[in-house]
């Protein structure tokens, strides 16, 4: 099973200059990730010149901290995002099992150290079986992936809201160090953020599921006559993300001490880790991208954050800006992509690319 | 956005074929999609009737549509979006800010109701291309595109109207979700919103069934053959995302008087719409579904929160049977639909 695969039909029967481009440098272009950096560098360089003229601190060590911690909980969500998106389906259910996993975490453990084992196994047990609910619904039901999680994430909003009327349970106090202690001069909780994320990048780039899931995404029934069992491939992704989920619900009862019916709900960890994979360069359609990118996106929306905070912009004007550079740098991204794909396209055939023509018939929008 | 292909799509009406024949075959194809819903619809009522007789008289039949208005509307706009393969996630964000801006412009003023009911017409079209524009000349997915106008529209409202909705509506403008026709036979009241519903409903039938009804339904099977058979892709996304804020702009303008002013009042209607619009038959990804069953759809989830609130369930839990129902019911009809 090649990656080949998993690139709309165009690209396959082009011999362009990317196929002959090998190694990480080439793994980067083909993921699409590429664009995604170059956003990360120009954010980065204008919140920093804004927050120094400012008088602000953008660069110390503290403040780098800061963002890095505030990253965590979207960054590991994201990062099971990430997977379920490049198998072209998505996970909407995620903020509800965020909320869940706090609870379950907090309340078994009660405030006893002896019962931190008990309670991270709980609660990642329920994630795997959440997440093979989402999985098994989407594959064997054949319900649409938007509708199943959307439906999953209600039942579980429902036993959320019958059961608690506010905070619940007590982390134990050795489990609150993940959330607040540092390992030299690096949170722990920055380390559990990069572990997930190396865990994701790993398993996409060496293992067998990893190019599955890329053959999976882009293009289901030539991975099903390849022989790949789709359903599996899909059925893991889910249960990998709704593992994420419950990971972060668990830092969540770290930070706050206890659990919460709402945590999830409050940060929509649902549509934000969507948007962060997509800022990421990750392909909704599926198929293309990597966790990586999503990191960027994360670190992105971290970096925008910390500016605005520092600035003191009303809140809801962060949301305007937020919507505006979201909308910009995925508009960005396409652009690039589809200018390669037309000099690719025009190089393959030897000829020069299209002036005009209608753009539908330039991209595989519908791949 | 769907994992796996959609089935296998009405072929698009050839040349061949009289118009009754197209005809005769569209109608099939969207019963076929939306046998489920109607029956799930008569099961609901069975269910309800069983519990309250009382319910099934006309007045009460009559306060349920004026109740299912709002939903019904946002699910036909939905359609239209979702059939030409997109999404539209701002339409709840929408109706938020039509009745937070309307209650502050408005301000108990019945003078300036039409202004302002311009001006939330205005609000809306400009909503509707930006969507529009964004997901077709910018090629930025329209999963992210609406979901960013979702973001920006709460933000923006909230900035203006610093964190609480303010102001009233007027009595004429309150008047159109709340008032109706007196004295009409057998159902005592029309009210004004089922005569919008309806007259909504009719519209957007007609345009389903015409020429540009079918260019949606192309386009979102199969963008690239629609473009080659000289249809405007871009242009047809672009009517379907006004089409769906517009909806919203109604919807909202319904809610305003119904249910009065508040920063909720608009939380989560896009998933309604859009779950309705699936449970009535169509399909995410685009190409296949109808206007009738997007309706029936938002009827059922109307007639199950009904049902599920004499049975005196908790409102909590109500969102988990609604949880189930709907994936029961799309997973039965996607049966439906690949046994033939």
């Amino acid at each position: 099973m090649n990656r080949a695969v998993s690139r709309p039909q165009p690209r396959v029967s082009v011999g362009g200059p990317w196929n002959k481009v090998t190694g990480a440098f080439g793994a980067i272009a083909r993921t699409t990730s590429g664009p995604v950096y170059l956003v990360l560098l120009v954010v980065f360089i204008i919140c920093f010149a804004v927050v120094t003229i400012d008088g602000g601190e953008f660069l110390s060590v503290d403040n780098v901290r800061d963002m890095l911690v505030r990253s965590v909980a979207l960054g590991i969500v994201a990062a099971g995002q990430t997977l379920v998106i490049l198998g072209a389906s998505l996970d909407l259910s995620v903020a509800y099992v965020i909320s869940l996993s706090s609870l379950l975490g907090a309340e078994t453990m009660d405030g006893q150290n002896g019962q931190i084992i008990t309670g991270i196994g709980l609660v990642l047990l329920v994630g795997l079986g959440i997440g093979l609910v989402n999985g098994i619904v989407i594959t064997k039901l054949r319900v649409n992936a938007f509708i199943a999680t959307l439906g999953v994430g209600l039942i579980i909003r429902g036993y959320l809201e019958a059961n608690y009327a506010g905070p619940a349970g007590k982390s134990a106090p050795d489990f609150l160090k993940l959330g607040f202690e540092s390992w030299g001069p690096i949170p722990l909780s920055v380390i559990l953020l990069f572990a997930v994320v190396g865990a994701v990048w790993a398993l996409l780039r060496w293992s067998r599921f990893g190019n599955r899931l890329y053959a999976v995404g882009g293009d289901e029934q030539v991975a099903k006559l390849s022989g790949v069992r789709t359903h599996r491939v899909i059925i893991t992704a889910h249960v990998l993300c709704a593992l994420a989920a419950a990971i972060t619900g668990l830092f969540l009862a770290s930070r706050l001490g206890a659990g919460s019916p709402l945590v999830g709900q409050e940060a929509s960890y649902d549509l934000q880790s969507i948007a962060a994979v997509v800022l990421g360069g990750t392909y909704l359609l599926g198929g293309r991208g990597g966790v990586l990118g999503t990191l960027a996106g994360v670190l992105i929306l971290a970096m925008l954050d910390n500016t605005f905070d520092q600035l003191e912009v009303d809140p809801f004007a962060k949301d305007v800006a937020r919507g505006l550079i979201i909308i910009a740098a995925v508009a960005a991204y396409s652009v690039r992509w589809r200018r390669r794909r037309r000099s690719e396209q025009a190089a393959a055939e030897g000829v020069e690319p299209p002036a005009g023509g209608t753009p539908a018939l330039q991209e595989g929008r519908t791949t | 956005m769907s994992a796996r292909p959609a089935p296998v799509p009405e072929p698009p009406a050839g040349a061949g074929q009289s118009r009754t024949e197209q005809a005769l075959g569209l109608a099939a194809a969207a019963f076929r999609g939306t046998a489920i819903v109607w029956l799930l619809l008569i099961a609901l009522w069975v269910a309800i009737g069983i519990k309250n007789p009382n319910s099934l008289t006309p007045e009460q039949l009559v306060l349920y549509l004026k109740r299912a208005a709002p939903l019904a509307i946002l699910a036909i706009g939905a359609y239209f979006v979702l059939a030409s393969g997109e999404f539209d996630l701002s339409v709840g964000s929408l109706v938020t800010v039509v009745v937070v801006v309307a209650a502050r412009l408005n301000d108990g003023d019945p003078a300036n109701t039409l202004p302002v009911l311009a001006l939330l017409f205005a609000l809306g079209l400009a909503v509707g291309l930006f969507n529009g524009f964004c997901t077709t000349i910018l090629r930025v997915p329209s999963f992210i595109v609406t979901l960013a106008m979702l973001l920006m529209l709460s933000g923006a409202v909230f900035l203006w109207t610093k964190g609480a909705p303010r102001g009233a509506l007027a009595d004429n403008f309150r008047s159109i979700g709340r008032e109706g026709i007196d004295g009409f036979p057998v159902l005592n009241q029309l009210p004004y919103s089922v005569i919008i519903l309806l007259a909504i409903g009719g519209i957007a039938i007609w345009l389903a069934r015409g020429g540009f009804g079918r260019r949606v339904l192309a386009v979102g099977d199969n963008d690239r053959a629609a473009a080659l058979s000289g249809i405007s892709v871009h242009r047809v996304r672009i009517a379907a995302f006004v089409l769906s804020a517009i909806s919203a702009v109604i919807a909202g303008i319904i809610l305003g008087g119904f249910a009065g002013v508040t920063a909720q009042v608009g939380i989560g209607l896009e998933f309604q719409a859009i779950t309705a619009a699936v449970l009535g038959g169509t399909v995410l990804g685009g190409g296949r579904g109808s206007v009738t069953g997007a309706i029936a759809g938002a009827l059922v989830l109307q007639a199950l929160f009904m049902l599920l609130n004499l049975y005196g369930v908790d409102r909590a839990l109500e969102q988990a049977f609604t949880g189930l129902i709907i994936i029961g019911a799309v997973s039965l009809a996607g049966f439906r639909a690949r046994g033939g």
